[in-house]
């Protein structure tokens, strides 16, 4: 039906609309506007639309405005004729149609709105004459644009006075006016500080006031409720007022907000309870980021406290998550400290799994070394139960608190084992990688794991990670409890082998380390380990790294003597003091943003003065790098592949290029430009010119013959290997067999790409000189990432694409020394000479580099995104790269990472 | 920043769907999908928050709706929104649609779908909320609607005469 029906509306716009009404018109939109909704493409109409907003008539330029925000995206090629009429409305003085041409603006956001635009907006907004209704919408338009490009909204006059209208007798104009600023204070303090004040005696005003003063903006007995929310937020962009005077007003405002939450409700309906506790909520969210009041941040507390048993729900879990923020304060831990019962019990019975996480986040939250064995203890029983979909989550929490607050590390020792026979499959690798490092530093737990990990195993089923630890354990420290009978040598053995058939390879692989180690440790049970490893299903397993591994152990064992074996088999060193990797996962997987991290929240405290100073910043920097190495250090999953790559390497360019040897000397320098000299002896030159596009690219070859004599029998040809040959298409024309003296000829190579290659096509070259064949080979510089096309995009889109390109596969990092000086405007140049758009102020972190591409190729475009931070005093660079292809990131890597 | 605003009934059906922030159609279509999977799954009674889907930002963004009979009225909103007051600006919405439509029901939505758009436009622009006074917006609307009528009329006129 939806089929017919396109054609039909398809056919009525191609046949001109002068057939049809405007009401026809505004009908056919909506409905297209109904397809699109329901999922249709809708790739036709736009034009239609354009040409209604252009429309002198209200009903038909609203309809057009409609259609446009709804469907066009940011790159329409229509953007310029929708600016043209958008240009026309906001000249026009009629506020109806300066509204719906300011709301298009607000709605579409695209940079070349924002060109045309940005200066009109701000005179709009602070024009003497604008009335009202048309002010409110030049304050958020301009917000959005401030939003998608700050860089062309500069701050000017106007900015004093947005300020003043916080001032301004509608409060409508006040709230998108407090919106805005709240935006531009964030990034620009200093700018906006006199917002301070008037922002304090607005909202002294809206407090004190009757709820009948403000008439239409009381909402359910509420006076201004969403204003109020929004100054107290705008105030929480600053630290409380040095001024005295100021400052106690703004106490009263708020102790008086705490008191009405007090008094009995002026209504029974729940929206006079939800407008008062917004405003309640906020107002606590400031005490809280003041951090100055001990009385307040104590009544806050309390008043929190009796949310927790609160029969709505929405208040419950708006309590917990305040309370999180609140825990980390000094001033109110202690009172936070005094609802842990309530939070258990909160956990243990309340039916949303919204709310059960906020408690969850509370008790991690409050949890410190007095409390933390009950806390531990609790999150275990609670994890018995938990919903799936918080399981990992917890069990990271449960693990980073657990050794953040052991005071003796036999209950840490337990409560990791617990979490493992609990929620085994929720444990990843950080969490026992870290066990094994903390028992293998401290020498008082060892005894103790041994024995712990033992008595573990024994359970008929035991999850496969704590084979591991077992495994691993039990290798190194087994010895420790081995005078014991009922664990001798071969019995542990015998238990441990019990679980091999059963696990995967991984775990298969690290139990033949465990054997090793036990033939080392327990000489006795030498040769019933000897046959085991000799064993078919061993020797001839058809998994390369079991079998490798079986091998070479068994050897081993047979050929060395018991002091090389004992070298070889040494206990594992203590690994250096890192910083738990688990942190690192557990805030990759919560994101930045709104982490209720205790770390965070104390380093706030310390900006104010005292308290002990954690490093959290430094703590992520190293675990990023720490992780993977410390896998390395296991040794586990070494996979030979490395090995394969290689060897495959040397073969395929052997029997490709036997004769001549391929130059490469100047291929390097053209990954980041397009244009030079690559080669070049005494008798010729040969220089490049290239361009590209999307996935087509042109590349000239100039070759200059440096002799006075001419070269004769000219020929060149453009080789490629097999696989890259269904990758990349070249074409190269014929050239001249002939090149005279001091002459240059002209070749030109059509290049194609159809998908990703990481291979490099080779150059050929041959001619006669003075009687004797010239071969020339070189390597031709067409990368990967010469198909770039770069990509502008906001700090928001950036990162909310690097978290949706997370999977491990995606990334691909590499830290090297820097080759050559740092300086920060050549890696500029390199960075966007390398195809990518150069994002500035997208980093926190002035100092790195990000970008974003996108790689075209005939089957496939990926996107890519890459960082590179430098690290001036140790001259290292690390590069991360993160695309939607593993094989991409990987090249684009290597070749990128050649460069500084 | 509010994200998103959808409007779906209980099948999962969209009834009205405002991004704020550009995404592909796919893209939209699979957020409106994820969305009423987390959303349809919970009980009444329970609290009206929970975090968003992976498609839309994960936990950095929270799902703040209320189901009305047949709709759910989702809102997508970042950290520097306020649970409560959304949620009023939900209720002051369908409040809004109530007063427009009389008893607006799901129908009017599909029928009015440029309406239920002007109505929210009066409300969010760019993400950003413009106006929480009822009163305000009714009389947009209903300005709205007199200069409609008034160019209908002229328009209907002109081609009687004709």
């Amino acid at each position: 039906m939806q089929g017919t029906d396109c054609m039909c509306l398809f056919i009525t716009f191609l046949t001109g609309d002068k057939a049809l009404d405007g009401y026809s018109k505004k009908k056919y939109i909506c409905k297209l506007l109904f397809i699109f909704l329901l999922g249709h493409d809708i790739d036709f109409g736009h034009m239609e639309a354009v040409n209604l907003l252009s429309s002198n008539k209200y009903t038909e330029k609203q309809i057009g405005y409609l259609f446009i925000s709804v469907l066009v995206n940011s790159n329409s090629d229509l953007i310029r004729l929708i600016n043209n009429g958008i240009k026309n409305d906001l000249s026009s003085r009629n506020p109806t149609f300066m509204n719906l041409a300011l709301h298009c603006i607000a709605n579409v956001g695209s940079r070349e709105m924002a060109e045309a635009f940005a200066s009109e907006v701000p005179r709009i907004l602070v024009a003497g004459d604008t009335v009202d209704s048309v002010k409110q919408s030049a304050a958020l338009c301009l917000l959005r644009l401030n939003r998608t490009s700050p860089d062309l909204v500069p701050m000017g006059e106007w900015t004093a006075r947005v300020v003043h209208l916080l001032n301004d007798q509608h409060l409508g104009v006040v709230t998108a006016a407090t919106s805005l600023i709240t935006t531009l204070a964030l990034k620009s303090p200093d700018d906006f500080k006199t917002s301070v004040s008037l922002a304090i005696a607005r909202l002294s005003r809206i407090v004190t006031s009757a709820s009948i003063d403000l008439q239409d903006y009381t909402y359910y007995f509420v006076a201004a409720p969403w204003l109020s929310v929004k100054l107290l937020r705008l105030l929480q962009c600053y630290p409380p007022p040095e001024d005295a005077a100021l400052r106690s007003r703004l106490t009263e405002c708020l102790e008086t907000i705490l008191n009405k939450a007090q008094e009995p409700p002026k209504s029974k309906k729940v929206q006079h309870s939800n407008a008062k506790n917004a405003v309640l909520f906020e107002a606590i969210a400031l005490i809280i980021h003041h951090d100055s009041e001990p009385t307040l941040l104590v009544r806050a507390c309390n008043q929190l406290g009796q949310f927790l048993q609160h029969r709505e729900t929405n208040l419950r879990y708006l309590a917990l998550e305040s309370m999180c923020t609140l825990a980390s304060s000094e001033f109110s831990h202690e009172a936070v400290k005094t609802h842990m019962e309530t939070v258990i019990n909160a956990l243990k019975t309340e039916r949303d799994v919204s709310v059960r996480q906020r408690a969850v986040d509370l008790l991690y939250a409050m949890c410190d070394r007095s409390n933390a064995k009950q806390i531990v203890a609790e999150m275990l029983s609670y994890l018995e139960t938990a919903d799936y979909s918080i399981r990992e989550e917890i069990v990271l929490k449960v693990a980073i608190l657990a050794e953040k607050y052991a005071v003796d590390y036999t209950w840490y020792v337990d409560t990791i084992l617990n979490l493992i026979r609990i929620a085994g499959d929720y444990v990843s690798e950080e969490v026992w990688y870290r066990v094994i490092q903390i028992v293998i530093n401290r020498d008082d737990v060892q005894g103790y794991a041994a024995k712990t990990v033992f008595e573990a195993l024994q359970a008929p089923a035991c999850h496969e990670n704590l084979v591991k630890v077992g495994g691993y354990i039990l290798g190194e420290f087994g010895n420790l409890i081995a005078g014991d009978s009922r664990s001798s040598p071969l019995v542990q053995f015998n238990l441990l082998h019990s679980k091999f058939h059963l696990c995967s390879v991984p775990t298969r692989a690290l139990l033949l380390s465990a054997y090793i180690k036990f033939i080392n440790l327990f000489p006795e049970i030498k040769a019933t380990i000897q046959d085991v490893l000799r064993s078919d299903s061993q020797l001839r397993n058809a998994d390369v790294e079991l079998q490798q591994r079986a091998v070479e152990y068994l050897r081993l064992s047979c050929i060395a003597s018991t002091d090389i074996l004992a070298t070889v088999l040494e206990e594992m060193p203590p690994f250096p003091e890192r910083e738990s990797s688990i942190l690192a996962k557990l805030k990759r997987k919560k994101g930045r943003g709104n982490l209720p991290d205790i770390d965070e929240a104390r380093k706030n405290v310390n900006v104010n003065g005292n308290g002990n100073s954690e490093p959290s910043d430094k703590i992520e920097a190293t675990n990023k790098v720490s992780s993977p190495s410390f896998t390395d250090l296991l040794n586990l999953n070494s996979t030979p592949s490395a090995g394969n790559t290689l060897l495959v390497d040397v073969f395929s360019d052997n029997s490709t290029f036997s004769a001549t040897e391929v130059s490469e000397e100047n291929f390097a320098r053209f990954i980041c430009k397009n244009n030079g000299v690559i080669y070049e002896n005494q008798l010729l030159q040969i220089g490049l010119k290239s361009e590209y596009r999307q996935n087509l690219g042109r590349m000239y070859v100039f070759y200059g013959n440096k002799t006075s004599t001419q070269f004769l029998n000219f020929s060149t040809s453009v080789t490629s290997t097999d696989i890259l040959r269904t990758q990349l298409n070249i074409h190269a024309k014929t050239v001249d067999p002939v090149i005279e003296g001091g002459a240059q000829v002209q070749q030109i190579l059509n290049i194609e790409c159809l998908s990703g290659f990481t291979d490099t096509p080779v150059l050929n070259v041959q001619f006669r000189y003075g009687g004797m064949m010239q071969n020339i080979s070189l390597k031709l510089p067409v990368m990967l990432n010469k198909f770039f096309q770069p990509t502008e995009m906001s700090s928001q889109d950036f990162f909310q694409r690097w978290k949706q390109l997370g999977a491990p596969q995606q990334e691909v990092q590499k830290i090297f020394k820097s080759k050559h000086p740092m300086d920060a405007e050549v890696t500029k140049a390199k960075i966007i000479g390398f195809g990518v758009a150069l994002l500035e102020g997208v980093d926190p972190n002035q100092e790195n580099f990000v970008g974003a591409g996108v790689i075209h190729t005939k089957s496939i475009q990926v996107g890519c995104l890459l960082r590179l931070e430098p690290n001036v005093q140790a001259q290292m660079y690390r590069l991360t790269l993160r695309t939607s292809k593993d094989s991409v990131s990987q090249r684009l890597c290597d070749l990128l990472s050649e460069q500084f | 920043m509010i994200k998103a605003i959808l409007i779906f009934n209980n099948h999962g059906k969209p009834r009205l769907s405002k991004f704020y922030e550009h995404y592909t159609e796919d893209t939209e279509q699979q957020i409106i999908r994820e969305t009423f999977h987390l959303v349809s799954k919970r009980d009444e009674n329970v609290c009206n928050f929970l975090e968003g889907g992976m498609l839309i930002g994960g936990s950095d963004y929270k799902l703040i709706y209320r189901h009305y009979a047949t709709l759910y009225f989702v809102f997508c909103v970042d950290s520097s929104e306020s649970e409560l007051g959304i949620l009023d600006l939900i209720q002051v919405f369908v409040e809004t649609l109530d007063k427009c439509f009389e008893n607006v029901c799901e129908l009017d939505l599909i029928f009015h779908v440029d309406k239920v758009h002007n109505i929210l436009a009066e409300m969010v622009m760019g993400g950003m909320v413009l106006e929480t006074n009822m009163n305000e917006i009714i009389t947009q609307v209903d300005a709205q609607n007199k200069m409609e009528k008034s160019e209908t009329f002229i328009f209907q006129s002109t081609r009687q005469d004709r």
